[in-house]
């Protein structure tokens, strides 16, 4: 009886949905004040039935309610409570519900937090978000209904797939979730915009908080996946390029693309057409992303079985809403004012530069994420896309891009003298090119690509160092910085700062990774002792243990240096009891300069096994950067300007007429 | 025209020329780096490339599978059920890598016809079949129309 009220609840949470979707857009258009106030109260009701449905089948993951098909397939007696709650959203239909969910949190967010903005505007905001939301709750209703029964009902369900039950992919997909969802805003932003028929401003102002937040949430989810990867799949790899991956990547990088151009809108009315293609873009790419891991067209570690008909369903919806979105671009685009005027060298031709480049690795990493799709539909052969070529394309279009990262923030809005960039620049780009000579020496087992990373990281600090000298020219000491911290617009700057240095961490971390390495697949016997670098390991055998679902194999391995033990790691093989899957726990001996990665093989005979040493410097810097990306943007996020408060005072002055130069200079 | 427009236009210029010839490089590198797919009796047949490194697969023959005794080195055949080619690998076999699984070998053939590869993916799914391998299976399964038995692919 339970989960029919967890359907019952989907389907009224449609009903609410397609209400929010027709009448506060109609009401704005028709100036229905009552249809428009209709907006807020439907986001929270579906919100209600969502959250009602989605804890329901958390209470049958719980209580091992296997008359359910979806909690026969993925739950399990045995699991722990947490993988039981995980199991959730482990696999398709739970994971669309979750999907749903976070979308309905996502427009009952824009409802509470926009009650300054007008009324009209907020309402079609969420009549764009309720039209999403009614294409995936159909999707969830019509092909993938996570309430299905099942008859007889077994005794004992399929257990979840091994892979999952960890603590880094049980918190992976909400946070991907939450900034793939999150461009949804972003893009009902600038939909609503285009139906209003005013971008201006105070539209880019109204977005950017918002979209900052799902691309947090965008960078915390690949930088968790990217991390899970790493120590879970036990061969140290932390990026394949593999086409979910790159479903990820794709949307976090015209979101950065938007972030950027949305800050050149809100200070200079700049950029809105590009801006709004932008918005589009992000979300439409999220969008893709769903598509190709939805629909299993992909080979992937990440797919799902293939079903045809949920591809076509998710195929068609792309299509409704890239061609919807594009179609409302072309007939309003020709309206749309042009912004402030800019000189060739200026900040706003650097930030475009920054836009390109950005846009033309979504484009290659899209290329070579559907170029086997595409080949096969026009029967070309089946094909795979080399790693090394996304690698390669990457190492071609990052270091134009760093190079301009420098240089923006210490060049001018508008129009930049460039002697005199050049003498504010001059003493960073010697640093750089300095510091990338050295490490480039062979003396020093250097390498041109560890030379050109040190010098594009030294590029970017020294040149933030520069611009933070600048910028507190006026306010000296400890006490200015914080009073710049805390000052209106300060808090973007700060953010743009430390999300910059992380990319200068995660450029270190990449490029050291890469070319330091070592990795080596032994044979080892008990007692045996091989040398790698300066470590020396020794394998202490394997013995058998019993886990609450899986029985394993631990390995000892002990490592010296020096002749001092500095560690010892269990690297385990596990074999989980109801889907007889092997998994490998790597053992992993954590450092900020460097990690020793260990990982079993397969057992030979003798007590022998092969095993996986590695030896990875600054693997973790990869992640760091990962998290101080994160933070700046939560920073830039947190600007006071963003505020309520600033938005009411400013509301009185929000009239037809100049509604963007006043509140941006006030 | 007027010299703002100028500018701009020369500005966009600039980056277009760029970023066209970027993309060329990176086009020219796309085709260089795309790996094909082969089934065994392709493989056979001799469509394959002999200097160029390319995907194989298949099921994994059952009983087929030898391990040197010294190292790391294991060899075993590959087969669409209709032609068998030997495959050998140096290193650690993926989790799933057993008999009658379907699996995907990145590698080069050499001289003797064996497909030398460096690197062997199974899926993390027991009942998952990369889908190549599963269209291959039926395609031999066609041509040769004798029974084919292990072809439940998804």
């Amino acid at each position: 009886m339970i989960p029919e009220l967890g359907h019952f609840a989907l389907i009224l949470a449609l009903c609410m949905a397609i209400i929010q979707a027709i009448f506060p857009l109609v009401g704005s258009l028709n100036r229905t004040p009552d249809w428009v106030a209709l907006a807020r109260p439907v986001a929270w009701g579906q919100f209600v039935f969502l959250s009602l449905s989605f804890g329901i089948l958390t209470h049958a993951f719980l209580v091992n309610d296997f008359s359910v098909l979806y909690v026969a397939q993925h739950g399990n007696t045995e699991l722990p409570t947490i993988y039981k709650i995980s199991a959730v959203w482990g696999a398709h239909e739970g994971s669309l519900l979750l999907w749903v969910l976070i979308l309905s949190g996502w427009t009952v967010a824009v409802a509470s937090l926009t009650r300054n903005l007008p009324d009209e505007v907020v309402a079609r905001v969420l009549s764009v978000m309720g039209m999403i939301s009614i294409g995936f709750l159909s999707f969830l209703l019509f092909t993938s209904n996570p309430f299905e029964r099942l008859f007889p009902v077994p005794v004992q369900g399929g257990d979840l797939n091994p892979l999952l039950q960890d603590f880094g992919l049980a918190v992976h997909p909400p946070m991907l979730y939450m900034g793939y969802v999150g461009m949804s805003v972003a893009f009902s932003f600038a939909i609503a915009a285009l139906i209003g028929g005013r971008l201006d401003s105070a539209w880019a102002r109204w977005s950017r908080p918002w979209t900052l937040v799902a691309w947090v949430f965008l960078t915390i989810g690949i930088t968790l996946g990217s991390w899970w990867a790493y120590y879970e799949l036990g061969w140290g790899g932390w990026w394949f390029w593999d086409p979910v991956e790159n479903a990820s990547f794709m949307p976090w990088l015209a979101g950065t693309a938007l972030i950027h151009s949305l800050a050149v809108t809100e200070k200079r009315g700049a950029f809105k057409r590009w801006t709004v293609l932008l918005a589009l873009l992000a979300f439409s790419l999220s969008l893709l992303g769903t598509f190709l891991v939805r629909s299993g067209v992909l080979t992937s570690v990440h797919s799902f079985a293939a079903d045809p008909a949920r591809g076509l369903f998710i195929l068609m919806f792309l299509l409704l809403v890239i061609g919807g979105s594009l179609f409302l671009y072309a007939l309003r685009a020709p309206g749309i004012s042009r912004g402030g005027g800019f000189a060739n060298l200026s900040r706003e031709s650097l930030l475009l530069g920054n836009n390109l480049l950005l846009l033309v690795i979504t484009a290659l990493v899209l290329l070579g994420t559907l170029a086997p799709l595409l080949y096969d539909a026009f029967q070309w052969g089946k094909i795979s896309v080399g790693f090394p070529w996304f690698t390669s394309m990457f190492v071609m279009f990052t270091p134009p891009l760093i190079v301009l990262m420098g240089a923006a923030p210490l060049t001018r809005w508008k129009q930049q003298d460039p002697a005199a960039l050049l003498r504010s620049l001059r003493l960073a780009l010697g640093i750089s090119v300095v510091a990338g000579l050295v490490m480039a020496l062979p003396v020093r087992e250097g390498s041109l690509s560890a030379g050109l990373a040190v010098a594009l990281s030294v590029w970017l600090l020294t040149t933030l160092l520069t611009s933070l000298k600048q910028r507190l020219k006026n306010r000296p000491g400890i006490g200015g910085l914080l009073a710049d911290i805390a000052s209106r617009g300060g808090r973007s700057y700060y953010g743009m700062w430390v999300a910059h240095t992380g990319i200068a961490v995660f450029v270190i971390g990449v490029t050291f990774v890469t070319q330091y390495d070592i990795e080596k697949d032994v044979r080892m016997s008990p007692g045996q002792e091989i040398q790698l670098n300066d470590y020396r390991f020794r394998f202490d055998g394997a013995v058998p243990h019993k886990g609450p679902n899986y029985s394993a194999q631990i390995g000892t391995i002990r490592v010296f240096r020096d002749g001092r033990e500095i560690t010892v790691l269990h690297p385990e093989k596990r074999t989980y009891l109801v889907q007889s899957r092997p998994m490998t726990e790597a053992g992993i001996d954590a450092g900020f300069a460097r990690d020793i990665y260990v990982s079993l093989g397969e057992p030979l005979d003798n007590g022998d096994w092969a095993v996986r040493l590695y030896y990875k410097p600054f693997v973790r810097w990869i992640w760091l950067g990962g998290i101080l990306i994160a933070i700046g943007g939560l920073l830039a996020a947190s600007d006071p300007r963003y505020r309520m408060r600033v938005l009411a005072s400013l509301r009185g002055s929000r009239t037809a007429t100049g509604t963007a130069s006043a509140e941006v200079h006030a | 025209m007027n010299p703002v427009r100028k500018k701009r236009l020369i500005l966009i210029g600039l980056m277009v020329t760029g970023v066209a010839i970027a993309v060329a490089f990176a086009l020219n590198a796309f085709n260089q780096n795309l790996m094909f797919f082969y089934a065994p009796s392709e493989v056979m047949a001799g469509d394959a490339p002999p200097d160029h490194p390319f995907r194989l697969g298949g099921l994994v023959t059952t009983g087929s599978v030898q391990r040197q005794p010294d190292g790391l080195t294991t060899r075993f055949d590959v087969t669409d059920n209709v032609k068998t080619v030997t495959v050998q690998y140096t290193g650690i076999l993926p989790d799933l890598f057993r008999e009658g699984q379907g699996i995907v070998a990145h590698g080069k053939l050499n001289e003797n016809g064996v497909f030398i590869a460096d690197e062997v993916l199974a899926k993390h799914d027991e009942n998952y079949m990369p889908p190549e391998v599963a269209a291959s299976l039926k395609d031999a399964h066609n041509a040769a129309t004798t029974p084919a038995a292990g072809t439940g692919a998804p």
